[in-house]
């Protein structure tokens, strides 16, 4: 092979990524002067963030005037089990309302309140309604508002086209190797800076919300850069995931159901919420359905009904009520809107739900309810960011979006990633300018190049080998049966020998037919990551002995004093191994912790 | 578990056929799913997009039995129990691989469109715009860009008219923006002489096929053509508009 005809491209920055968080760093970027590229797996505009429903979490205090920036910060640490980076968060909660006002610049329309501003929905976790949202699809508004935007900022975006590896030149970022979909062929885009929005990893699971583009791409690339990956231990499974049929097991049931006033039954028709409200938010949830029922009316005195604690303990909750003999028939808990709110209103607030369950499960919920049960959402870890300006720990890599880690600490708030995808979507641009203003060209490495290009073309030049969908399924019932909602030591040390077991497959997988767009081969490439992404998880989830957000441990039940006292972090050792340490967490500025300890009518009163 | 039958376009630019593949379906199957399992089982090459599952990101359409769909929203309960399953990629779309076509034309044509342009921020920086407003508008925004509507608009399809007719997809995203509340640009004069409103004659084939349900024609189209119709042959709409500049026949 000769790496002077693989075909070159030069920007200052690539973004990898065009999801919500790739299209804004791109739009950032190029509105900074740069020359900017995007490359996505899918076409433009398909991203996981089309698939987004209840909404953006941003403190305007359209529907309540109480809230504020510091109520969703204390909201977003407290969610997140005050593992958060306490300065993302910060930057967050005071951004995050001016990205969502530009949005309606650039053309989005949100539902509306009925003084004609931006309409806010409450969801879990969250002190007073502050999701914009339009019905349920706000993830196709933000991402269409976003690429209707970006195609008249000059971004040169590359469709169906699935980033490799980084080219490093003495260790910083000097490009990025990727393949075309539709031909198969290499590309090696020469850039001074790339920018990470890749995404979760949620296909390594068997009952996930994620679809096939998810396998820890960014992860798996930025690891290999020698990069570190934080927080991975944290994987957050939605409370809701369909159950029934099994070919939809694990498809999204947005939170908004919840939120516009459904609730979650067991087979004795029991509110079992009332039954599993945690310590720490039993001030502030309803503890009788009458004050629920009063809430849901919209009496600002009621307190909120359990149904929207955090996603970590109603998954819990639903989890418990099925080993106990209380589930729906497929293995879930029932969640009724039916008979609490009238069809009209259902099919206008969730539009796309009531579509969904029609045509996939037959199911009319404005008659009956639906059967829902934990699926593998969100992923609160990822790469490793300085808060202000997403650098990796790489030169000249950066991270944004869910790929990145520390905003959300041990379990994200619904609606919280939305925001966050624009927040640090732009500063990520603005942390890459930053960097490009100083730095030339690297030089491009043929022999890396080469590598890379050898290893992904691999799998079709071998004669035999295990089939690579065998192989992800392989892992996903490892990581589904043994790396759950509920884990213990035992069971991760065997995901651990598992995952060595399926790395020997992969290096023999064999994928069949011409490289043109070819599933089988792009199934076996994004193996190489999602392996990474597992391993991580498992190692993670192995070393934090405590029970925390979206890491449960059976044999270390509970939140554990010293469990606040590190993050979890991993990168490739010398010998290319995957290797662990707790790193020590910083004391949290004072005028965080303030807030974020503070009692909640102290910060109400700040307003205005 | 019943054994099914389907027969799936298979090849390139250069040309193809259509293959027969077997297999067990199970209980609340859709089209999708029946291709994932042929490629596990029989065909691993076999290219086709997809992402969501579940009729959100408009990546799955094909042409099932010679309607366009959404594989993944076609359930396999909704055939006759030995009726043989036939799939096809997009007809109005040059082919890339099997179900994969070549969409990128529309891309193209959302470029060439003028984008959403709001007078500056009132003083207390929130604009404001009401609910029944907002959902003449946001019924167009619903649009996944599955391009169904476009495969079968005989514009596109059969005159082959690409390059004169942005087709209804387009001209939902062009009613979107004119129906704006807020929005100061003015586009009905491209409307007609750019983006090609005089050639749709209301067939509402579009309509038919839209998985959103959206009401292309009736709500989008007709009115577009509607405002077209005053800004160019009613002369006192032109002259208003002289005169006055005035944007919208509201
Ligand atoms: C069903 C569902 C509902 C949700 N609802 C909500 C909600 O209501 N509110 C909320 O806040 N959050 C919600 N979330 C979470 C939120 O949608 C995601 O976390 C968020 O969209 C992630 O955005 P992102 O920009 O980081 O990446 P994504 O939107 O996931 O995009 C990733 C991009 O990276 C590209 N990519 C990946 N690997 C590569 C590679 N190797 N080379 C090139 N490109 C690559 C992909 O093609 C894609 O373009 C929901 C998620 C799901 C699945
Ligand atoms: S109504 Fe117009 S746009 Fe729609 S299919 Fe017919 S000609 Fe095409
Ligand atoms: S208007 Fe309907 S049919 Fe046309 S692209 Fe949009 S969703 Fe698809
Ligand atoms: S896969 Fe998204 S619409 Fe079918």
């Amino acid at each position: 092979m000769d790496i002077k005809e693989i075909q070159t491209i030069d920007h200052d920055v690539l973004v990898v990524g065009a999801g919500g968080a790739g299209i804004r760093a791109a739009i950032e970027c190029a509105q900074l002067g740069l020359n900017t590229g995007m490359i996505s797996k899918s076409l433009l505009g398909k991203a996981h963030t089309v698939m987004a429903e209840g909404g953006a979490a941003a403190a305007m205090g359209n529907v309540d005037k109480r809230d504020n920036w510091k109520i969703h910060f204390r909201d977003t640490m407290r969610g997140g089990k005050f593992l958060n980076q306490w300065r993302m968060a910060e930057l967050h909660a005071q951004q995050a309302p001016d990205r969502v006002r530009e949005l309606e610049e650039w053309g989005a329309v949100f539902d509306r309140t009925p003084d004609g501003l931006i309409n806010q929905r409450n969801f879990g976790g969250h002190r007073y309604p502050r999701l914009a949202h339009v019905g349920d699809r706000t993830g196709l508004e933000i991402i269409r508002t976003l690429q209707d935007f970006c195609i008249h900022k000059g971004i040169a975006t590359h469709m169906e086209c699935t980033g490799l590896d980084l080219l490093l030149d003495s260790g910083r970022v000097a490009g990025l190797v990727g393949y075309w979909r539709e031909t198969g062929r290499f590309v090696i885009f020469r850039t001074k800076a790339v920018i990470f929005a890749t995404g979760g990893g949620g296909r390594a699971w068997q009952v996930t919300s994620n679809s096939w583009e998810y396998t820890g791409d960014g992860l798996g690339m930025a690891y290999r850069a020698g990069a570190e990956l934080m927080d991975l231990e944290f994987t957050q499974f939605h409370p809701t995931g369909m159950m029934w049929p099994p070919s939809v097991k694990g498809t999204l049931v947005t939170e908004g159901v919840r939120g516009e006033g459904g609730v979650l039954l067991n087979n004795k028709g029991e509110r079992f919420m009332f039954k599993y409200i945690p310590q720490r938010f039993a001030a502030e949830t309803a503890d009788t359905i009458e004050e629920a029922e009063r809430w849901v009316k919209g009496d600002k005195n009621a307190r909120r009904p359990p149904e929207l604690l955090t996603r970590d303990v109603v998954a819990r909750a639903i989890k418990k009520e099925v080993e106990e003999g209380r589930g729906s028939p497929h293995g879930g808990a029932f969640l009724d809107i039916a008979s609490r709110r009238p069809a009209d209103f259902i099919k206008k607030k969730l539009p796309s739900m009531y579509h969904q369950f029609k045509e996939l499960a037959e199911v009319d919920i404005t008659k009956e309810p639906m059967e829902v049960g934990p699926t593998l959402h969100y992923f609160m870890g990822g790469i490793r960011v300085d808060a202000d300006t997403q650098a990796t720990t790489v030169p000249g890599l950066f991270a944004c979006g869910e790929c990145s880690a520390g905003m959300h600490g041990a379990n994200r708030l619904g609606g919280n990633s939305l925001s966050d995808l624009l927040v640090f979507g732009k500063l990520a641009g603005i942390g890459a300018r930053d960097y490009v203003k100083n730095v030339s060209q690297g030089k491009i490495d043929e022999g890396q190049a080469t590598a890379v290009i050898r290893n992904a073309t691999a799998p079709l030049n071998r004669e035999e080998g295990p089939n690579p969908y065998t192989v992800q399924e392989d892992l996903q019932k490892t990581m589904q049966q043994l790396v759950g909602l509920i884990r213990s030591a035992a069971e991760l040390q065997k995901a651990l020998s598992e995952i060595e077991r399926i790395k020997k497959d992969i290096e023999k997988v064999k994928a069949h037919a011409a490289p043109q767009y070819n599933p089988g081969w792009n199934a076996a490439i994004d193996l190489n990551n999602l392996i990474v992404t597992a391993q991580a998880v498992a190692m993670a989830a192995l070393a934090r002995e405590e029970s925390r957000g979206g890491h449960t441990r059976i044999d270390f039940e509970g939140e554990r004093e010293e469990g606040l006292t590190y993050n979890v972090i991993l990168n490739k050792d010398p010998n290319g191994k995957m290797q662990l340490r707790k790193e020590p967490r910083q004391t949290p500025p004072k005028h965080l912790a303030d807030i974020a300890y503070a009692k909640i009518e102290d910060l109400e009163r700040q307003n205005g | 578990m019943a054994e099914r039958t389907f027969r799936v376009w298979r090849g390139d630019k250069t040309g193809g056929q259509f293959v027969e593949y077997k297999i067990e379906i199970d209980k609340g199957m859709v089209v999708l799913d029946a291709i994932h399992r042929i490629q596990e089982q029989k065909a691993s090459d076999l290219a086709c997009r997809w992402n969501c599952k579940a009729g959100k990101c408009g990546s799955c359409s094909m042409e099932i039995n010679g309607k366009p769909k959404l594989g993944c929203m076609t359930r396999m309960n909704s055939f006759k129990e030995d009726e043989v399953i036939t799939i096809k990629p997009l007809k109005t779309f040059p082919i890339i691989k099997d179900l994969v076509t070549d969409v990128s034309w529309n891309y193209e044509q959302n470029k060439r469109i003028a984008p959403l342009k709001l007078p500056p921020r009132p003083k207390d920086g929130k604009y404001r715009m009401y609910q029944r407003d907002a959902d003449r508008v946001q019924e167009f925004r619903k649009c996944i860009e599955c391009y169904l509507c476009q495969n079968v608009c005989h514009v596109l399809r059969d005159q082959h008219k690409k390059d004169k007719f942005v087709g209804p997809r387009f001209m939902i995203r062009l009613a979107s923006l004119e129906m704006h509340p807020l929005d100061t640009e003015d586009r009905i004069e491209k409307i007609k002489n750019e983006y090609g409103s005089g050639y749709c004659n209301i067939t509402k084939c579009c309509t038919d096929v839209c998985p959103e349900h959206i009401h292309i024609t009736d709500n989008g189209i007709i009115p577009l053509k509607e405002r077209v119709v005053d800004r160019f042959f009613d002369p006192i709409a032109i002259l208003l508009h002289k005169i006055f500049g005035k944007k919208k026949s509201s």
